[in-house]
């Protein structure tokens, strides 16, 4: 059905991102390095370098630079991306927030790692989650081909008129970033088609009507405001999942807001974000085939939530354990909360669990230990997968 | 320089920046910033940082800004500009945007730029964006209630460096931004002062000719903030200058020049005395205090002077070279 | 946001009691006042001075400063003048500077 013959070639996730920005041509990219988003950068720099692309590259000085460059740039009229993680998205998001606020449509590749402290440079969601509320659209990939496939999807979603929001575009650190796969990539002037000419009104560099942007606004103002981004992000969903249509007519890959594998008569179910859904794959097709009636969702646009989407996958479902490799100490943890807001007044009983900060891995047997812990009854208490001691509890 | 005849005409034809604004009654920022738009030739595009320049010109739905204009938050100024300055290279190199050159233009304060924004200005400045950064120095954080920054001088009362019953005002001296700025290897930095328009507005002309960034840095009165009364903004900016508190000198590829000899040094006690910031300085108590800005003030001045010399034989071959 | 989109705001109110007034006559149009006001409340067409605009005017009194003609003088807001602020010939003036 691919209307497009592909090439595939190895690369890692960061590569495939590089590649996907080099076909974009944006016009900006300010950025900084930081594990484990750096090859990413590195292999654009080099693009560059070599004359694959005449994108403007600005190294700054940090990430909250990147990022202020970028809501520059992008306002300026001018299509940007960047790229970070961690720490380095900890320090930018305050701009992110303002990102959005502005309606600065940047877009962002994360290689998704852990916060510090301690120190860790290995794979988890805290990164995003930091960012979670600040009006950026979040889509996360399952693997290196999606890395690709999202970040071409992701201008169209960022630019749309009733969009117009920074979007990021998350990759499991390491586990995706730095693992190689074969990639299958479109052809540049295929990508160069279907992300179209970068529009937005009002642009800065737009000689013809001078504009402010950035503005004080006062109580009697800013509820607006706000609500207008508020509004956009909403709208990002309907528009997400256009766009996404359209790559799967244009290019054969189908990339719905959820991924939704071996759900037809699940009574069990997974919710999880990213890489572990290869995981967990594996483990719903043991237990299908011994007969067990499970099946996972993997969470691919998390902002805006697909509320509505995750409710009708869920429907017969009994118990769902919810995976996040994120905590919200004190309370649960986000996607948890999310999947509560989206079956809420059904009869689905959820379960939350918290694995791989900091780059544990996600054994077998602690995706079994979850399947099977929701053959009793649920109970409010946060499960941690893959924490020492805590998978041998109950028999494996 | 442009004349006053021509400033006044060109802000007739186009207004930059027009009244309207909640900026204080005889805040010394306005003037600087219309000298400035008023010296860049063709279409510029204006960057801020928040202060209250920028809170006061801009609040929803008004704005004080006739040219295009950009706010994303305090720290990051230069870096906004960066892009801002990438995005038109980029559209430029694309053939996207054609016309007149844009001339790209940031207003930051001190806080601004001496303290939370100096991470992001030393990078623009190192990667060498064309760009003028604008520092309208007034000398504490004046937009959240006159705290002190690193531009307050030693010895200036303000709410966080009060004085009281040990304080007695601020008890480090401000530090040399202009000099750290120099330090970048950049093409032009100059400080300036609104009292002498025809010295910033001429400063102004030659940094947007140099490729690549340029610096001024402006000191701003503040009636509430140094407590002086509005009717002397500009008399004040004039005494700063003349008792060589604020000296007027522009640095050409690292070479200094003083644009501005003062006939007579006035004592500093002119500067100090309409001032209630150094109001404890005030006659005979403050004498030990006065004394160290004094030194302060003849070290910069003999130490600008010693670079002056040295540099005047650079500056004669250049002219000789331009005429 | 675009500019001109609304109404300009009026600061005039700012004003606690006290309205520059300029005698034209003196004044030599060298626009010092113009340059020096916070609020672009001194109006200029072809750059001759036309008088103040009083909706923007907040009564600093920086144009009386600088004015080297002495053209300028700061005189109760309840003085009945044109509506630029202009007055002609030197007596209405209470000049308090040189
Ligand atoms: S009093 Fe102040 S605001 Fe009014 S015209 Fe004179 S300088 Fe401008
Ligand atoms: S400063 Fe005085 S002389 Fe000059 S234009 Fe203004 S009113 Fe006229």
């Amino acid at each position: 059905m691919a209307k497009v013959e592909l090439a595939l070639q190895v690369l890692t996730g960061a590569e495939a991102t590089a590649h996907a920005m080099r076909q974009i041509r944006p016009d900006v990219v300010p950025v900084y390095p930081i594990t484990p988003q750096t090859p990413i950068i590195q292999t654009f720099s080099r693009f560059v370098a070599d004359g694959k692309t005449d994108t403007v590259l600005v190294q700054v000085e940090s990430e909250h630079s990147a990022m202020s460059a970028a809501v520059g740039s992008a306002l300026a009229g001018a299509r940007t991306m960047t790229a970070t993680a961690s720490q380095g998205l900890a320090l930018m998001v305050e701009v992110v927030y303002i990102a959005a606020g502005l309606r600065a449509p940047v877009v962002i590749a994360v290689g998704n790692r852990a916060l510090s402290g301690p120190i860790n440079i290995h794979g988890d969601h805290s990164d995003g989650m930091l960012a979670r509320d600040s009006g950026a659209v979040q889509i996360y990939a399952l693997d290196a081909q999606e890395a690709y496939d999202l970040t071409v999807m992701a201008p169209r979603v960022a630019e749309h008129a009733r969009v117009l929001l920074p979007v990021m575009v998350g990759q499991d650190g390491f586990n995706v970033t730095h693992s190689a796969e074969p990639v299958a990539l479109l052809p540049d002037e295929e990508v160069q088609a279907f992300v179209g000419p970068y529009e937005i009104p009002y642009a800065l560099l737009d000689g013809n009507a001078p504009s402010s942007h950035g503005v004080f606004a006062m109580p009697d103002s800013y509820f607006e405001l706000r609500h207008q981004m508020i509004s956009a992000v909403e709208a990002a969903e309907r528009v997400y999942g256009e766009v996404a249509e359209d790559y799967r007519r244009l290019f054969g890959r189908w990339l719905p807001a959820l991924d939704a594998y071996r759900m037809e008569d699940a009574e069990r179910a997974l919710i999880l974000i990213g890489s572990a859904a290869g995981t967990a794959k594996e483990v719903v097709d043991d237990l299908r085939a011994a007969g067990e009636k499970v099946g996972l969702v993997a969470v691919r646009l998390y902002r805006p939530f697909p509320h509505q989407a995750l409710r009708e996958v869920l429907a017969g479902v009994k118990r769902v354990a919810v995976l996040d490799r994120a905590a919200s100490p004190g309370t649960y943890p986000p996607l948890f909360s999310d999947a509560l807001g989206a079956v809420q007044g059904t009869q689905v009983e959820l379960r939350s669990y918290v694995y791989g900060l900091g780059g544990r891995d996600l054994p077998l047997r602690a995706v079994h230990r979850a399947f099977r812990e929701l053959l009793a009854p649920a109970h409010a208490r946060i499960g941690y997968l893959g924490l020492v001691g805590e998978d041998d509890d109950g028999e494996s | 320089m442009a004349s006053l005849k021509t400033l006044a005409l060109l802000e007739e034809e186009r207004p930059g920046f027009s009244g309207g604004h909640s900026l204080c009654a005889g805040c010394g920022i306005p003037p600087i910033v219309r000298t400035v738009l008023g010296s860049i030739r063709g279409p510029k595009v204006a960057i801020s940082a928040t202060g209250c320049l920028e809170v006061a010109t801009t609040r929803y739905p008004f704005t004080a800004w006739g040219v295009p204009w950009i706010h994303v938050a305090f720290e990051n100024a230069a870096a906004v500009a960066g892009g801002v300055e990438a995005a038109y290279r980029a559209l430029s190199r694309r053939g996207k945007i054609q016309g007149e050159p844009v001339t790209f233009v940031v207003f930051a304060g001190d806080g601004g730029t001496y303290d939370i924004g100096l991470q992001a200005l030393s990078g623009a400045l190192e990667r060498g964006h064309r760009l003028l950064y604008v520092c309208y120095n007034n000398e504490a954080y004046m937009n959240t209630g006159i705290q002190r920054s690193g531009a307050t001088p030693y010895a200036a009362n303000t709410t966080t460096s009060p004085v009281g019953s040990l304080g007695k005002g601020k008890a480090e001296r401000r530090k040399d931004m202009t000099a750290i700025v120099v330090a970048h290897h950049i093409p032009y930095a100059a400080q300036a002062a609104a009292s002498h328009w025809q010295d910033l507005s001429r400063k102004v002309e030659r940094a947007v000719q140099v490729d690549g960034p340029s610096f001024l840095n402006v000191l701003a009165t503040c009636p509430p903030g140094w407590g002086h009364e509005a009717k002397d903004s500009v008399k004040l900016a004039r005494i700063a200058v003349e008792t060589h508190y604020w000296p007027l000198f522009e640095v050409v590829e690292g070479h200094y020049r003083i644009t501005h000899r003062p006939a007579h040094q006035r004592p500093l006690e002119e500067w100090l005395n309409l001032q209630r910031r150094f109001s404890h300085l005030h006659g005979e108590r403050g004498a030990d205090l006065v004394c160290r800005l004094q030194e302060e003030l003849d070290e910069g001045w003999v130490q600008l002077l010693q670079r002056d010399a040295a540099d005047a034989e650079w500056f004669r071959a250049l002219e000789e070279a331009g005429a | 946001m675009l500019p001109g989109d609304v109404l300009r705001p009026r600061t005039g109110g700012w004003r606690t009691g006290q309205k520059p007034a300029v005698d034209l006559s003196r004044c030599v149009d060298c626009l010092v006042c113009w340059i020096h006001c916070p609020d672009t409340a001194v109006r200029q067409w072809g750059a001759v001075f036309q008088g103040f605009d009083y909706d923007l005017c907040k009564g600093c009194a920086i144009c009386v400063e600088v004015c080297p003609a002495g053209a300028i003088a700061m005189v109760s807001e309840e003085t009945a003048l044109d509506p630029g602020g202009v007055v002609q010939g030197t007596g209405v003036l209470a000049h308090g500077q040189g």
